[in-house]
């Protein structure tokens, strides 16, 4: 048979043609397509564009109030209470106002009593978060249905990159086994290892079955979360009611955290 | 050959002892690995079913972890809908291990035997080991 080079490249790119169609509907109809039919979300899960959390600390009026929130977190998370300072692990945790905002405590003129007391800190969920840009490996991550920053042990290698990365000191590794300085573990919940990075996942956990944060629901008020993309949301009102700032905007990551910081009933 | 005495003598005992492993288990039948699904909370189920077939969980069940981890770490889908219909929690702590709560004799045996070591028990906590 003799065949010229028109004819010859015909067959060829039609033969091409043919070959990859055939492979690609092949691949979609084999295991990895059927996989997503079998998962799905649970339907008491809650929904955000952007979860975010307004706090209130004037709500909080003793040290036990801010243990309450704290140890909330910290029990239901497995979170270690290592004895050496230097290797603390938290996921929420108390400050003093010019920790908090360093950059507005030479102001003296306003609200003093705010001032002397102490804020409830964790991580900013940022809507642009500097931690997971410089992740190598992903291991966090900024979930695109609802915003929250999430930390994936299993990818973590413990670089500590976004420790350097986020300006809000939200982020703890683990020098040692936290395993021995968990006092009682909660077996709903795993714990971390040596060598990763862990921080607050704005409970993911509890969000997915319906639940709000536990520190949201063991504050009072104080802490309030909800979906700041909506605008009839309660944090969104009270955003609009009252006067809040956020931690160290002028670096650009958007924290998702606003602190009431006056405008009371009055404003 | 010098000293061939010696040396044939030596190459015995050095052939004895190098096949001794095998002269030692010669006929005898492998070890069978059964892993153990004698905990009370699969013995109170009617029916005995896992989140698939048993051969399927046999072969695949490490793809299915991996699966399901990432499913709900990265994407948030916690539901599974088995084969059989039915629907499962995703979750390694508060689904699989709560029936087989016999880690030891059920994951343990043959992870132990094929030599493998997941790193699963680094961060998710074991139960307390049950059996009926």
């Amino acid at each position: 048979m003799s065949m010229n080079r028109r004819q010859f490249l015909k067959l060829a790119s039609a033969s091409t043609i043919v070959g990859v169609g055939a492979a690609s509907v092949m691949s979609s109809i084999s295991k990895g397509s059927l996989e997503a039919a079998q998962i799905h979300p649970d339907p008491m899960a809650l929904k955000a564009k952007r979860w975010g959390f307004v706090v209130d600390v004037s709500k909080l009026t003793t040290e036990e109030d801010y243990q309450k929130c704290i140890n909330a977190c910290h029990n239901i998370h497995n979170v270690p209470s290592n004895p050496n300072p230097r290797h603390e692990v938290k996921w929420i945790w108390k400050d003093t106002y010019e920790h908090t905002f360093p950059n507005t405590a030479e102001d003296k003129i306003m609200n003093r009593e705010l001032q002397e007391k102490n804020f409830l800190l964790f991580c900013n969920h940022c809507a642009k978060p500097a931690c997971v840009r410089v992740c190598p490996t992903k291991a966090t991550f900024k979930r695109e249905s609802d915003g929250i920053v999430m930390q994936d042990m299993h990818r973590c290698i413990g670089c500590r990159f976004c420790m350097a990365a986020c300006p809000f000191g939200a982020r703890s590794f683990n020098y040692t086994d936290p395993r021995p300085n968990i006092k009682v573990e909660n077996k709903e919940f795993p714990t971390r290892m040596i060598g990763v990075v862990e921080k607050c996942t704005a409970c993911y956990e509890r969000l997915a079955i319906g639940k709000q944060p536990a520190c949201a629901e063991e504050s009072n008020g104080a802490i309030v979360f909800g979906d700041l993309e909506d605008p009839n949301s309660e944090v969104r009102k009270l955003i609009a009611e009252k006067y809040t700032i956020r931690r160290k905007p002028e670096i650009g990551t958007q924290p998702s955290i606003y602190y009431v910081i006056g405008g009371g009933e009055h404003a | 050959m010098y000293n061939s005495g010696k040396i044939i003598a030596g190459l015995v005992v050095f052939f004895f002892l190098a096949t001794l492993p095998f002269l030692l288990n010669f006929g005898k039948a492998n070890a069978k690995i059964e892993p153990s699904i004698d905990t009370p909370e699969i013995n109170a189920m009617p029916k005995k079913h896992c989140v698939e077939p048993k051969a399927f969980m046999r072969s695949e069940h490490m793809q299915l972890l991996n699966n399901w981890r990432d499913q709900v770490v990265r994407n948030g889908n916690r539901i599974y809908v088995g084969s059989d219909g039915n629907e499962y929690t995703i979750s390694l702590q508060n689904t699989c291990m709560k029936c087989h709560s016999n880690k030891k004799k059920f994951c343990d045996k043959c992870h132990n035997y094929m030599a493998v070591k997941p790193y699963c028990w680094g961060c998710h906590i074991a139960p307390k080991e049950k059996e009926a």
